[in-house]
């Protein structure tokens, strides 16, 4: 007890630490705006991809699918700062608010009835709750529009500055609860899949999330997101202490729950499903929550990114782009929440700051001929990713470190 | 916490999955409702889109059976197999308008017919293609899979997105494959027919062609022929040489197969190569149907393969071949009748639904995943 | 193990503070040195590396110029060429550098509408003077209540114009059906298909029909034989030349008789000239030009790249010679002294007299151009 009460010390103080340099610098002006926008993407990429670690590292969950929850987390909260902002309407985020809790409360209500009958398949249970939440949006729409005005009213008591900042923090959250909630309504047939198959439905679903944004104004009828033109109008209010917040929030909360029975039955689960579901554990509940969480805070993620630098575009959130969280997760180690962190961090430094810097004139182009070889070195010299299982003692004190396992022996599992 | 005593219609609910299947019918109805009526409406159309559709299944086809031999034997996503394809696309380019290989024998053998000599020399630039294409898989496997054959699966998937990128934009660079589109030089003529109400002939440029009559070229003949071809060849390959009896110990169990005295790191070098092969072969047949080749040409075609295979059940060689001409015709037929802008989201949405309802594919093998 | 972490964060830091180190020395004193520092973003990698390569080459060939000629108010031009991959957050990345690092108060860039307006908005924010060559999407110099970013141009067509040209052009001709095919994910072809279709019924024909596709696409077979049921007489597609020569292959294949229509995405050495035969498409000059500006250029250009330049080496030679004019006019090395004198430009560019309208925008002169027997021909000349 007593270890740990000084390691989280430790850890805080560090993290003030860290947090009052940056910052310190950010406002002495040696951190010039070039970089500090990097820093702030890479504070991001670090939350994004500690949600996709949660599922994929720990839950043992291969989903390429985390660009397609940050999309969504992106243009929600963009869509609800936008409306206040531009339009001086808080129906966004009234509307927006009552889906996020009309639909919440649904799936509660229709767990509950699920729950009590023996032997519903997965479809079946599916379909029932789609069509709750579709319900559930059918009322929360009219509610939420119903309540806009009020509610803008109240906002407006407020000094302009204080209001704005706080619609953007309950759109950041309200774009990281939507996504959670997407996440649940897709992870609940999806997640019955096996492992590739699981990653294969993911990543059709981060390309079946870009056209529909590509198709935004057209097919959707959100006439303020241009579609494939690309979102502007969006405040850029995200600063390094709100990243910087934000991302502790993501440490500590998924060292937390790792710290917890649930932790234990998630990293179970990772481990060996057999096993797992023999001690009795609820494989299926397990994974879907690990599911919602991570795609939570890739939610979140999204709502901080759509405020850096105003302006979102669908071609962001391309397939090509989203193995990037995954490369980070992988290189910074599987399962370890530090190799994370550092390696976010890390890999936005180098590809974005660094080698704009050292490849001279006229080799601009060889920038990602340098990454990928920097990448397959890396891997080759380290194929268990930089950091490996290697955890600060904050987070090393609760998480059992990751079973080494072979290829080998995994193919053998398999074919058994 | 269960009730023994459930209410009978909730119980038939339950028992008879009928919300689930219900759901399906609907949106399977809806297609099928959707196809029907444009069948109907007009017939030569729909069978003209479903021709489109066939020209593009084939293609994928080639490049699926790469996907799924590389994924039975090792269990990896070769992202870097949509950049070999473009690799062997390129060769072909080059060996065509820089070398004119399609051109040796008809300079050899002036005598013999020209059709004979064209087809030799087309064959010709596919076997360059496919050999350049697994050379340069054989090379990868080495240096990118080989070394991690003993770590976290993961590893290599990163590495082959690493090799992917390395192809793509080290092939962007000036003095390499350069970043511009280049139009693609055809080792033969193109030539179109119609066949319909109005008879069988081909079309000529600034003639309108008989309405109501279906049309197709010679490259639509030489890719399904190609495909065709090219998967009995591999089937015969799997199913009755010796190399292919070692992959599929490999595949099945690879500690007991070398136990048994199969050089497994052999076996799974070769498997690359052939995969790579069909890539290369696919390269060309793409190039000449699609006339224009550029750098990042193998993504797009790559994943949709990749995710046809994963339809058909990956791992099986007739499973990569039906995925992919389903994948086709849901691509030609959404776009012709559904929604162009909606396109790949309903091919995915398809792709999900099949997983779906057959987890493994739909030649996939139906074992629980363990134990 | 332990070990090997520490040392990496510890080479990683070590890399970024190399990095960072000499970059913040310099940063401000080099902005006052004795050359003017311009800098060019073009998407070298990402998906349309090819427009960013035309991109740069058409910057580089204005900036050697104007250097050999002694540079602008006696000082020599330093380019800074940046790579902005065509998308919003690495183009951002890209302006903050060469406006942080490199102290440029100038930006030819970025190709882009996606990339554009972020990058605009950034400039506007710092007071740095912008010329996109190629962003047609009207946000990339108006904010979103209608004013217009008094630090950011454009040297290219808006859509309205383009597609009301071609809409002309074709109903002079006689044509009545149109369809029309577009990019659903690039504003430059929506928006011309979007203008092109309205302008073409004022006319009074009729739209047959109108596709998307996305600018991955390769296979245009299943639009193309709507394409052919439909009866158009006419098939607008303006799309880039390497779009157009995927379609134009198919449509030959498929036996399709409607006359192809485009605009200056067109114009490119690379344009399948075979397949694309009899088509028709705007431009912002006409090969057959005698103007001297126009034969320099493209002599030149051929001389050293070793193709005749597409439209969008055209348009970053252009909107860099104006850049170039505008500091030598108002003949102060300042951003917003800069702005202010390119308001009143006038400058005779390869694309025609160019001057600049409330919004920012270029107005000048259009032609359309045909595709015949293996060449380019002028067609007509169409005045704003």
């Amino acid at each position: 007890m007593n270890r740990l009460n000084k390691t989280s010390i430790f850890f805080l103080v560090g993290a003030v630490l860290v947090f009052g340099i940056v910052q310190a610098l950010i406002s002495a002006g040696i951190i010039n705006s070039f970089w500090s926008t990097i820093v702030l993407l890479a504070g991001v990429m670090a939350i994004v991809s500690l949600g996709l670690n949660l599922i994929y590292g720990f839950n043992g969950q291969f989903s390429l699918g985390q660009y397609g929850f940050y999309a969504i987390g992106a243009y929600t909260a963009a869509d609800i700062t936008y409306r206040w902002v531009q339009l001086h309407s808080a129906s966004g985020l009234t509307v927006i608010l009552m889906i996020s809790i009309l639909v919440g409360l649904a799936i509660f209500l229709i767990r509950g009835v699920v729950s009590k009958i023996r032997g519903m398949d997965t479809l079946s249970a599916f379909a029932l709750y789609l069509a709750g939440v579709l319900v559930a949006i059918f009322i929360a729409t009219r509610l939420g529009m119903l309540i806009a005005n009020p509610v803008t009213a109240l906002f407006n008591l407020m000094p302009e500055k204080v209001a704005q900042y706080v619609v953007y923090l309950i759109a950041v959250l309200l774009g990281g609860l939507i996504a959670g909630e997407v996440s649940f309504l897709f992870g609940l047939p999806v997640l019955t899949l096996g492992s590739d198959y699981f990653g294969i439905a993911t990543l059709g679903f981060t390309i079946i999330v870009k056209v529909l944004l590509d198709n935004s104004d057209t097919m959707l009828g959100f006439d303020e997101m241009k579609g494939a033109r690309g979102m502007i109008g969006i405040p850029k209010i995200t600063t390094w202490a709100t990243v910087f917040i934000f991302l502790l929030i993501t440490i500590i909360v998924i060292r937390n729950l790792l710290n917890s029975s649930y932790g234990r039955a998630i990293v179970s689960i990772r481990e060996d499903e057999t096993a797992a579901t023999s001690m009795g554990i609820d494989v299926a509940f397990y994974k879907t929550i690990t599911f919602v969480i991570g795609s939570f805070f890739g939610g979140l993620a999204g709502g901080l990114y759509a405020h850096i630098n105003g302006f979102l575009h669908p071609n962001t959130f391309s397939f090509v782009k989203s193995f990037d969280p995954l490369i980070v997760v992988v290189f910074g180690g599987l399962g370890s929440v530090t190799g994370t962190v550092g390696a976010a961090f890390g890999w936005a430094l180098v590809l974005e700051g660094v080698l704009r810097l050292i490849l001279p004139e006229g080799f601009e182009t060889w920038r990602f001929v340098i990454y990928p070889t920097l990448l397959l070195i890396m891997m080759l010299l380290k194929p268990n990713g930089l950091f490996g299982n290697y955890e600060i003692p904050f987070i090393r004190s609760v998480v059992p470190p990751l079973k080494e396992k072979k290829a080998d022996e995994e193919t053998a599992k398999e074919v058994a | 916490m269960e009730r023994k005593n459930q209410n009978p219609i909730v119980n038939w609910i339950v028992k008879s999955k009928i919300l689930g299947i219900l759901f399906f019918v609907i949106i399977g109805a809806t297609a099928v409702f959707k196809l029907g009526t444009a069948l109907l409406d007009n017939p030569s159309l729909f069978l003209q889109q479903v021709v489109n559709g066939l020209q593009l299944g084939f293609v994928y086809a080639l490049i699926a059976l790469g996907y799924t031999m590389i994924y039975g034997i090792i269990q990896l996503i070769n992202f870097a197999h949509g950049d070999v394809f473009m690799v062997g696309a390129f060769a072909s380019f080059y060996s065509i308008s820089r070398y004119n290989v399609h051109l040796w024998f008809q300079n050899l053998f002036p005598s013999v017919p020209a059709m004979l000599a064209q087809a030799i020399g087309a064959v010709t630039v596919v076997l360059v293609s496919m050999v350049v294409c697994a050379l340069l898989a054989f090379t990868i496997e080495r240096i990118a899979y080989k070394p991690l054959r003993t770590a976290p699966r993961i590893s290599a998937l990163i590495t082959a997105i690493g090799i992917s990128f390395f192809l793509e934009y080290f092939g962007a660079l000036g003095f390499v494959f350069t970043p511009n589109y280049i139009t693609y030089e055809r080792p033969f003529e193109v030539t179109s027919w119609y066949i319909g109400p109005e008879g069988f002939g081909s079309i000529q440029a600034g003639v309108a062609t008989p309405p109501h009559s279906l049309i197709f070229s010679n490259i639509f003949l030489i890719i399904v022929l190609a495909s065709v071809f090219l998967l009995l060849v591999l089937q015969y390959i799997v199913k009755r040489t010796k190399i292919g009896k070692a992959m599929r110990a490999v595949a099945y169990d690879k500690p007991t197969a070398r136990l048994m005295g199969i050089n497994s790191d052999a076996v799974i070098s070769i498997t690359f190569a052939l995969g790579a092969a069909l890539a290369g072969a696919a390269g060309v047949l793409y190039a000449i149907a699609y006339p224009q080749v550029f750098f990042s040409m193998g993504i797009i075609p790559g994943m949709k393969a990749f995710v046809a295979a994963v339809v058909g059940g990956i791992g099986s060689i007739p499973g990569a071949f039906i995925g992919a001409l389903i994948m086709g015709q849901a691509e030609t037929l959404s776009a012709a009748y559904i929604s162009t802008p909606m396109r790949d989201a309903i091919a995915f949405s398809l792709l999900i639904v099949v997983l779906l309802i057959r987890p493994k594919g739909i030649m996939g093998e139906t074992s629980s995943e363990k134990v | 193990m332990k070990k090997n972490v520490l040392l990496s964060i510890v080479v990683l830091l070590a890399l970024a503070l190399a990095a960072c180190a000499p970059a913040a020395a310099e940063g401000p004193a080099a902005a006052e040195g004795d050359t003017i520092k311009v800098a060019n973003l073009s998407p070298l990698t990402g998906p349309v590396p090819t427009f960013g390569e035309s991109t740069k080459n058409g910057f580089m060939m204005a900036v050697e110029e104007w250097n050999a000629n002694g540079g602008i108010l006696g000082k020599q031009i330093e380019p800074i060429v940046e790579d902005s991959q065509c998308t919003a957050d690495p183009a951002v990345n890209a302006a903050n550098k060469v406006i942080d690092q490199d102290g440029v108060h100038y930006i030819v860039g970025e190709v882009c509408s996606s990339a554009s307006i972020p990058v605009s908005e950034v400039a506007q924010e710092k007071g740095v003077l912008m010329i996109s060559p190629t962003s047609t999407n009207a946000d990339v110099t108006l904010n979103l209540d209608g004013t217009t970013k008094d630090m950011v141009f454009r040297a290219c067509f808006i859509d309205p114009f383009q597609g009301l040209v071609m809409a002309k052009f074709a109903s002079d001709q006689g044509y009545t059906k149109a369809f029309v095919m577009s990019d659903q994910g690039n504003d430059y072809v929506r928006g011309l298909a979007e203008v092109f279709s309205e302008k073409f019924v004022e006319y009074g024909g009729e739209i047959v029909g109108s596709e998307n596709y996305t600018g991955t696409d390769t296979d245009f077979s299943a639009i193309l034989t709507k394409v052919a049921d439909s009866g158009a007489e006419v098939l607008y597609l303006p799309d880039y030349y390497n779009v157009i020569n995927l379609v134009a292959a198919q449509a030959k294949q498929l036996g399709i008789t409607a006359v192809m229509m485009g605009a200056d995405g067109w114009d490119s050495s690379d344009l399948d000239i075979a397949a694309a035969d009899g088509g028709y498409y705007s431009n912002h000059y006409s090969p057959d030009d005698t103007r001297d500006v126009v034969v320099d250029w493209v002599s030149k250009y051929t001389e050293k790249y070793g193709a005749t330049p597409d439209a969008l080496a055209t348009l970053a030679y252009d909107a860099t010679n104006l850049l170039f004019a505008a500091i030598e006019k108002a003949g102060v090395d300042d951003a917003a002294a800069v702005a202010t004198a390119m308001e009143s430009l006038s400058y005779d560019a390869v694309s025609g007299t160019v001057t600049f309208d409330e919004q920012h925008n270029p107005i000048k002169s259009a032609v359309v151009l045909q595709v015949k027997d293996g060449a380019i021909q002028f067609v007509a000349s169409v005045a704003p």
